[in-house]
């Protein structure tokens, strides 16, 4: 049987096969994705090229032609005439962004601290899961905001505006960490525990390559599980932050940012500024989080 | 025959007692647990020594110390003359090192689920730097199990195929001692009897030396040249197989072999043992079994018999003469 | 010996997969009289527990009864509603557990969870109830019942927890009790104990005992009749002292051979080859053929032999057309 069709047969791909939550979310979620990455490509228009732009579409109702130059707009235009569907594609490019970048951090940081916990326990163990529980009391996007303060602080006045995307990330990742150390150190304590780890340190392996080769492929499943839920909720914090504009600039709205600025037009009647980036953000943080629940009760053998 | 193992006054203490904060709240003593307490014993090479004891008796814990996964409180355990806990010299420390293995208990949990198998058997070799060419599947061969069983995982072999698996990793380094804990005990009796017979056929082969660990009498006497009973801790009687099962000399060995079931004992009635194995953290004064002891007399209770030696076997008993 | 306490024809067990329908407990038949132990062997696997939860309606779904009949005390329980299978556990039917803690609450003492057991089955007002656990406790040899029956599970070591379950089981006076491996987690000399008195409590009270245990050695100690299990079908059935010292069934035969004795010198031991197949591969025919070394051609085709195909003993043609012979 080749790799590829024993994949197809495995446990993991039969429950796929009958979940069609599962089959949904990550249909839409490849779709979402896809449009994000190739927003340059198939977008109508560029809603950053200024030259592009003509004021006259300004509040343009979707699916409606423009009242002075007839053109016909999808999701509608804002008050700078701007396509809200490209917007919205664009701006899926820097949440989707955001979100993976800072899962990506939070999950190296809280697997090797969740590692280094569990295995070398003591004074490390106790020094880090303290750190992690006082974080715990704070709500994390709180933190968020706390840690974005400090890092815009430090960013020199000239950089911040193409730095906010990478402090953005680190907020967002360092106020996440600790959901993956705890699990981290959760299953390598029960690992630790196993008799092949105590083969591999009667023939002195170090403790870094135990760590390494054997504990974390171990590990693994509960924290790509965990990942696919952060992702989720990293978007909506990206989000969070952007509305409550301490987050992505205008000069790169994230659809939090683009939701902020459709709120300001939504009392005069220009719903579909906020409406549609509201639908998509909707669309793709429950998707991902329910493809997130699948693979944890997919993964879980107690359930199965 | 000379010594490949000579463990000397070998005493193991846990501290069992609860965290500082909960320790200065409560006003707790510290309390301290004597795994192993003056243990000597030592292994010809090229034979099996048994450790027997129930839960609590030290056996296993003997069994980490000598592998070195474990320091010892006090005493010392010198393999080929070396005492690992103390040697400087690294080259010497690795070169012992690559002659110990061991084989555990659970088949289930001693091997990396996300391993193959191949790579399960060469990791000891890679360790010590060593060539790891088809090692693996002449070691698979040997085992009994197929070269082509090399490239799976662990999870599409039984339980006694996996043992199987972890036996070619304890040779892989070609060791000389192997520890083997409770090798048997989690396997069916079938599939016991054809790992037994393989460990003993390689033993012959390859001139291993055996460290046993069981709780299983009639386990230890199909597999054991000599053989240690432990009692909280402590060696109660040593004696070569035949010897000890002919004449079992120490009260507790001769309840450890009566109250062991017997296949062709239909509908046997004899009085059960009494009692149960005390806390080890409070052991009893005097001799650790007179509580549970037929014949105690009052010595017992006050003194601790000392391990005597007496022709070929060792017994710690007032009641036992020289 | 006296009447038929439990009484089990051809009982089928089924699992429900994506990759078909297991069978853990295939065409299962015996009886068990009163103040009789039956002992179930098998290695793990065989089905021996599965037959045991059977019997006493705690199959974990998908796993449920195909067909086949559970009589108790000639009255049929293998389809009753849950309620009414509730009432006959601990009533009708005791359990002891490998693990005493998977019987005992750990948050009421031990005294109130047998009183109440009691009171729950029995016609009795508190005071009397708690005077029949405070002897329940004395009766399996708990030392200075009365200053412990306040006590909490997690203050009495294994042994004695494994005694408190056998009065929890035994309080309610059922007349049949299943033990699945009670002795597998304890010590030898502990061991020796609790099987000393299940023997004993049940002989007094005439109480039936399924004893399912993978230790030839406790059942030559503890059983009357012995039923060997091999891939969820009876292998051999009979007295234990027929069984064990002149088994027919290869597989009994190969199993006996490979049991080592105490009272046996350093020898080699005999092996079977290979191992049991598990429930999703299992050979046509006799489930042992591929590991039998009498195996013929009758042997591989199916249907597979029952006890009641061959002589009532052992499930193999071999044995039938050997005694046909003679």
């Amino acid at each position: 049987m080749s790799g590829l069709k024993r994949f197809w047969q495995s446990d993991l791909m039969w429950s796929f096969r009958h979940s069609p939550v599962a089959i949904i979310s990550l249909l839409v979620t490849v779709l979402l994705i896809f449009t994000a990455i190739c927003a340059p490509l198939l977008a109508p228009h560029n809603p950053f090229d200024p030259a592009t732009l003509n004021l006259m579409n300004g509040f343009s109702r979707p699916m409606e032609p423009n009242q002075f130059t007839n053109e016909v707009f999808l999701m509608g235009t804002d008050d700078q005439g701007r396509d809200m569907y490209s917007t919205i594609m664009y701006g899926m490019r820097v949440s989707l962004f955001v979100g993976f970048m800072a899962v990506l951090f939070s999950m190296t940081l809280g697997v090797v601290l969740g590692l280094l916990a569990g295995y070398l326990g003591g004074w490390v163990d106790i020094i880090i899961m303290r750190i992690a529980d006082i974080q715990l009391t704070f709500p994390s996007i709180l933190v968020a905001m706390l840690i974005f303060g400090i890092a815009k602080g430090f960013t020199p006045i000239e950089m911040r505006e193409q730095m906010a995307i990478w402090v953005l990330i680190l907020a967002i990742g360092l106020s996440d960490w600790v959901k993956f150390a705890r699990v981290v150190r959760g299953a390598t304590l029960v690992e630790k525990a196993k008799e092949y780890i105590q083969a591999a340190k009667l023939i002195d392996r170090k403790p870094i390559a135990i760590m390494l080769s054997h504990i974390l492929p171990n590990v693994l499943n509960p924290v790509l599980v965990i990942a696919t839920i952060s992702l989720a909720l990293a978007i909506i914090a990206e989000a969070t932050l952007s509305f409550l504009g301490v987050g992505a600039p205008p000069t790169q709205p994230s659809l939090g940012t683009l939701i902020r600025i459709g709120q300001d037009y939504l009392f005069s009647g220009e719903w579909w500024i906020l409406f549609f980036p509201a639908v998509t953000l909707l669309a793709l943080a429950l998707s991902v989080n329910l493809l997130g629940d699948w693979l944890r009760d997919a993964l879980n053998p107690r359930l199965r | 025959m000379s010594a490949l193992v000579k463990i000397t006054n070998l005493t193991r203490i846990f501290d069992v007692s609860k965290p500082w904060l909960n320790r200065v709240i409560e006003r707790l003593p510290v309390a301290l647990l004597k795994a192993v307490s003056d243990v000597s014993l030592d292994i010809s090479e090229k034979t099996a020594y048994a450790l027997v004891g129930e839960s609590g008796s030290g056996k296993s814990t003997i069994g980490k110390i000598v592998v070195g996964l474990q320091p010892p409180t006090e005493g010392s355990v010198e393999i080929e003359g070396v005492d690992l806990a103390r040697e400087k010299d690294e080259a010497v420390v690795k070169k012992i090192r690559s002659d110990i293995q061991m084989i555990f208990q659970d088949p289930f949990a001693s091997l990396n689920p996300r391993w193959r198998v191949k790579k399960i058997i060469e990791e000891p070799v890679k360790a010590i730097g060593g060539n790891t060419t088809g090692v693996a599947e002449k070691l698979l061969e040997l085992v009994g199990l197929s070269k082509d069983d090399a490239n799976k995982y662990p999870h599409e072999f039984s339980g006694g195929q996996r043992q199987r698996i972890c036996v070619a990793r304890a040779l892989s380094s070609e060791p000389k001692l192997i520890v083997c804990d409770e090798p048997t005990s989690a396997l069916d009796v079938s599939v016991q009897a054809q790992v037994l017979n393989l460990m003993s056929d390689l033993k012959d082969r390859l001139g291993l030396t055996y460290l046993f660990i069981s709780h299983d009498l009639t386990v230890v006497r199909h597999m054991a040249d000599k053989i240690g009973v432990l009692y909280l801790g402590r060696l109660v009687e040593e004696a070569p197989t035949e010897v000890i099962f002919a004449d079992p000399q120490h009260p507790y060995t001769q309840m450890l072999f009566d109250a062991a079931p017997k296949l062709d004992s239909f509908g046997r009635e004899v009085d059960p043992p009494k009692g149960e194995i005390p806390d080890p953290i409070n052991p009893p004064s005097g001799c650790a079994y007179h509580p549970r002891c037929p014949k105690v007399i009052d010595l017992c209770k006050s003194e601790r018999p000392e391990l005597k030696e007496n022709k070929d076997r060792r017994v710690a008993c007032h009641l036992v003469q020289n | 010996m006296g009447d038929t306490v439990l009484s089990v024809k051809d009982l089928v067990v089924d699992i429900p997969t994506r990759k078909g329908v297991l069978r853990p407990v295939d065409r299962v038949s015996f009886d068990i009289n009163e103040g009789e132990v039956l002992g179930v062997v098998g290695e793990s696997g065989a089905g021996k527990s599965m037959t045991g939860n059977a019997i006493i309606g705690l199959l974990d779904p998908p796993a449920h009864i195909a067909s086949g009949e559970i009589l108790l005390k000639g009255s049929p329980i293998q389809n009753l509603e849950k309620k009414e299978m509730q009432k006959i556990r601990g009533f009708e039917i005791g359990m002891v557990f490998q693990d005493p803690l998977t019987s005992l609450n750990p948050l009421i003492p031990i005294g109130e969870q047998l009183s109440e057991t009691i009171r729950k089955h029995l016609p009795v007002d508190k005071k009397t109830a708690d005077k029949r656990a405070l002897a329940a406790l004395d009766e399996v040899g708990i030392p200075a019942a009365a200053s412990r029956i306040n006590n909490y599970p997690h203050q009495f070591s294994g042994g004695m927890r494994q005694r408190v379950v056998i009065a929890l089981a035994l309080c309610a006076e059922p007349s049949l009790v299943i033990a699945d491996e009670p002795t597998t987690a304890l010590d030898v000399s502990v061991q020796a104990q609790i099987i000393s008195l299940l023997k004993q409590l049940c002989r007094e009270r005439g109480t039936a005992v399924m004893l399912i245990t993978h230790d030839m050695g406790v059942i030559a100690e503890a059983s009357n009749r012995v039923a060997v299990m091999y891939a969820g079908r009876l292998a051999e059935l009979g007295s234990v002292e027929k069984v064990l010292t002149t088994p027919e069934q290869p597989y009994t035969q190969g199993l006996m051979a490979s049991t080592p004795l105490a009272s046996e010198g350093k020898k080699r031991l005999n092996q079977i080859p290979g191992a049991m197949p598990t429930l999703g591969a299992l050979p046509s025919g006799c489930a042992f053929h591929p590991r039998c070394e009498f195996a013929y051609d009758k042997c591989r085709v199916d249907p597979y032999p029952t006890l009641s195909d061959c002589n009532g003993r052992a499930a193999c043609w071999l044995v039938t057309e050997n005694s046909e012979k003679r």
